[in-house]
């Protein structure tokens, strides 16, 4: 009898801002995953938890408030029933969720060859090995090995379970041109959208890491404070402790 | 004895300030369980609702829900605004001017609910040609006043503004 | 005991006692006489019942939030998560409080394991403390599907499938437990229901474990009785509470490195993904705290085989003060069942680790041997090695190894008297 493993692939792992127990994320690098985001991955991919309001909330990208009302009105809502009963368009506001692009599961799938592109909005913490893993995937794109069997409609790529995969390279070079400057090439793309996924997924990191990092100080005091009053208070019982 | 006194003081320093640290732990921690019931911010979010007025025919109420609430948006009559304007201040138990409750004539907004204990008014109704509160008869004019019943107050007006013409934001 | 003599001082405290004794309860409680050798390995008692008050505090607020419905469950707890006031932090204490739980309740578990703690005349609060950590797992289990993740689903659907091996009637019972053909929406709101519930079973329970616990006192870690109480107890307050109250924020400071840190750590990447009765996650495996069961329900290639030695794996547990005929209860004066706790922990540990892998190879080989090896320590090994075993002197009291310091080597040498 012998170990039987499928061939484990090895995600590289990444330097990430928001690693560490102070870990924040990069505004900046936050606002351009949107941007790749919506302009690139939004065709296929709904993020049905995220609302408007999000972008502007702290600890995300912080867009501003005037940025945030003019991102929403980009999109057109459905709404309703009005006095007449009849549902209509408005063009969305801040409350709203982000708009998917397909009505249902079904219609997502009939326009994908049968495969379902899915949510983002927890897909980082969907995934095992979370943000390394996004990357990995949207930057391991290669020519298959010569003898490597293809499927019509699926692509190679290193990093995917069973290197198959049926979303083609989304990514290129100046796909999208970034409004602060940033070259945009293919790995600084991979890079801000899996960064802008990240906060999606986990949309307190920051706050989580505040908060801990002063819970754990004050834990820390108190235990110290408590093991004296003990060493105190079971003196009288072991006087030569 | 000198050294004993520093010796207990130094023991009942410590354990306030243990009790002292773990009060403040304690407060810290019930902090976030209370909090978790006051207004999320989806529900924040949705603070503000926008109306559309332009469908609105002279003398119709309209109700709509904002903050899961009824307000009231009424197109009023040259009649009802005069009424409501001629009313001697003397005669009422909430003495508001009919002015101070209303941005512009025409409109009257305000929450849809009785002061009394927060039933919906009828439009319509009542002996002052405006709303009759039907859970315990209180009887408001067309400005939204208390006139008669165990109501407390006027009906409350709540924070809005024209957008433009056609549009009124509430909150 | 002190505390049956207990009057109040005012007389208002009086007049109330004589109707309601509260006033003498809270007396026996501070005053209870506690051996004043207990080690940390004791503290997990009030840890656990930390565990069980914050778990039930933060699911009652989870309760208020939380939506029991197939379609909205999931978004819902993501509303937690993103829209309510700290709703992420109560969320995780929740989920990772699960973690420590049961972290600390085989903690205690293992101590009692080792002392003694279940020998005569403590098999009643052994035998609750058994039924409380059934009723655990199952609390455990159906707040895990209460995400609706796919984790939750499959996880709900292998379990649920367990009552299917039973002969005749198991599919009417999976039928009846699902409230329908599959797992679905009145599955989930049953388990929503039972899992409010269940913890303050487990209350009832833990209160009458107390009670059973405070009626020959506390075991010790050289688990002789209790000679003289003057000399070998302390009253619970203060000195045995501030030192619960001590590991009880060691405990915490660990817990918080969790929620703060490393809230999804101890579960797993697919309950983020919403459940799905079309797709089955590639591996299903269980929370990281039943995996030594379900190892064992893996090693037996036979359906109702494997369902009956899971449950026997664990109903063995509540027979284990006859099993174990040993009159002496502390292991340091039993040096061959002190071998033979350490080889059941790791073959525990063993069981756990295979649980996470896949069911083949050498996995599947290591499952089956601990799972023999499991049984056979409490049916084979344990009466056995009771009966042959020689035990080394035990102390006079609980007092002597205690002022003399370094107790256990010179002191069983200079009790030779005691064999």
């Amino acid at each position: 009898m012998s170990l039987s493993f499928a061939e484990e692939i090895k995600i590289p792992k990444q330097e990430w801002s928001f690693k560490g127990i102070t870990g924040k994320f990069d505004r900046s690098s936050l606002q351009r995953g949107y941007q790749v985001y919506t302009e690139v991955c939004s065709s296929c991919h709904s993020m049905n938890l995220l609302s408007y309001r999000n972008l502007g909330e702290e600890g995300g990208p912080e867009f501003s408030l005037e940025q945030v009302k003019a991102i929403a009105a980009n999109f057109e809502v459905t709404d309703g029933p009005d006095n007449d009963g009849e549902m209509f368009t408005r063009p969305a506001r801040p409350s709203d969720k982000f708009v998917s692009p397909y009505p249902n599961v079904k219609a997502a799938m009939a326009a994908n060859g049968g495969a379902y592109p899915p949510d983002m909005s927890v897909l980082v913490k969907a995934r095992k090995g979370g943000a390394d893993y996004i990357y990995a995937v949207l930057t391991g794109y290669t020519e298959a090995p010569a003898n490597f069997e293809l499927e019509e409609g699926v692509y190679y790529n290193k990093y995917m379970d069973g290197n198959k995969i049926k979303m083609s390279n989304p990514l290129s070079d100046d796909l999208v041109s970034y409004s602060d400057g940033t070259k945009a090439s293919e790995t600084q793309m991979a890079k801000d959208v899996t960064m802008f996924l990240t906060w999606a997924a986990e949309p307190h990191l920051e706050s989580r890491h505040k908060m801990g990092f002063k819970v754990i100080i004050f834990l820390i005091i108190l235990t110290i404070l408590v093991y004296f009053s003990m060493r105190k208070l079971w003196s009288r019982i072991n006087p030569e402790e | 004895m000198d050294n004993s006194g520093k010796k207990n003081n130094r023991r009942d320093f410590l354990f306030t300030a243990t009790y002292a640290v773990g009060a403040v732990g304690l407060g810290a921690t019930i902090w976030p369980f209370i909090d978790q019931m006051n207004p999320d911010s989806s529900v924040k979010a949705l603070a503000t609702t926008e109306v559309d007025i332009s469908q609105i025919e002279p003398g119709k109420t309209v109700t709509v829900l904002w903050r899961g609430k009824p307000v009231f948006i009424k197109r009023r009559t040259q009649s009802e605004i005069s009424e409501a304007q001629s009313v001697n201040l003397d005669e009422l138990k909430h003495p508001e001017k009919d002015q101070d409750r209303v941005k512009k004539a025409e409109w009257l907004v305000m929450m849809g609910i009785c002061t009394h204990l927060g039933c919906v008014p009828l439009s319509d109704k009542g002996e002052y040609n405006g709303w009759f509160c039907p859970c315990h008869g209180s009887h408001y004019d067309s400005s939204g006043r208390i006139r008669k019943g165990p109501a407390p107050t006027n009906m409350e007006v709540p924070k809005y503004a024209f957008i433009d013409d056609n549009t009124i934001k509430i909150g | 005991m002190s505390e049956q003599t207990y009057t109040p001082k005012s007389k208002f405290g009086k007049w109330f006692n004589d109707r309601l004794p509260l006033l003498s309860l809270a007396s026996h409680l501070t005053d209870y006489p506690t051996p004043k050798n207990l080690n940390y390995w004791w503290t997990f008692g009030g840890i656990l019942t930390f565990c069980l008050l914050s778990q039930i505090i933060t699911g009652l607020v989870l309760a208020m939030h939380y939506v029991a419905h197939a379609d909205m469950a999931f978004s819902s707890i993501e509303h937690i998560m993103r829209d309510v006031n700290y709703g992420w932090l109560i969320r995780y204490i929740h989920s990772n409080g699960a973690s420590m739980f049961f972290l600390a309740v085989y903690i205690h578990i293992f101590r009692s394991l080792f002392y003694g703690s279940y020998k005569s005349p403590r098999e009643i609060i052994w035998i609750l403390g058994m039924i409380i950590y059934l009723l655990m797992m199952a609390t455990a289990f159906m707040g895990y599907v209460l995400p609706w993740g796919q984790m939750s689903f499959w996880g709900a659907t292998v379990i649920t499938n367990l009552f299917s091996a039973i002969p005749l009637v198991g599919d009417s019972i999976t039928t009846w437990l699902w409230g329908g053909y599959s797992v679905d929406n009145p599955t989930l709101t049953r388990f929503f229901s039972l899992h409010y519930l269940f913890p303050f079973l487990i209350l009832g329970l833990v209160i009458l474990h107390i009670w059973a616990l405070h009626v020959p006192g506390n075991n010790n870690p050289i688990g002789i009785d209790v000679k003289k109480p003057s000399k070998d107890t302390v009253p619970f307050h203060p000195y045995i509470t501030i030192k619960d109250l001590f590991a009880l924020l060691i405990f915490l400071i660990i817990f918080s490195g969790f929620i703060f840190f490393a809230p999804n750590i101890l579960g797993h990447s697919d309950n983020y993904i919403e459940a799905n009765p079309l797709v089955t996650p590639k591996h299903i495996v269980p929370e990281w705290y039943l995996l030594p069961f379900y190892a064992i329900l893996r090693s037996v290639p036979d359906k109702l085989g494997g369902v009956v030695l899971l449950f026997g794996s664990i109903f063995i547990l509540m027979a284990l003060p006859w099993l174990d005929s040993s009159k002496v209860r502390s292991s340091i004066f039993r040096p061959l069942n002190k071998i033979f706790f350490w080889v059941l922990v790791i073959d525990v540990l063993a069981l756990g680790y295979v649980g996470a892998m896949p069911a083949e190879g050498l996995y599947l080989l290591i499952a089956r041997v601990g799972t023999v090896y499991y049984f056979a320590h409490f049916l084979i090994i344990l009466p056995v090695l009771s009966r042959i075993e020689k035990t080394q002197p035990l102390p006079l009291s609980i007092t002597e190894p205690v002022l003399t310091g370094m107790p256990k080597a010179e002191f069983i040498k200079s009790d030779k008297r005691h064999v």
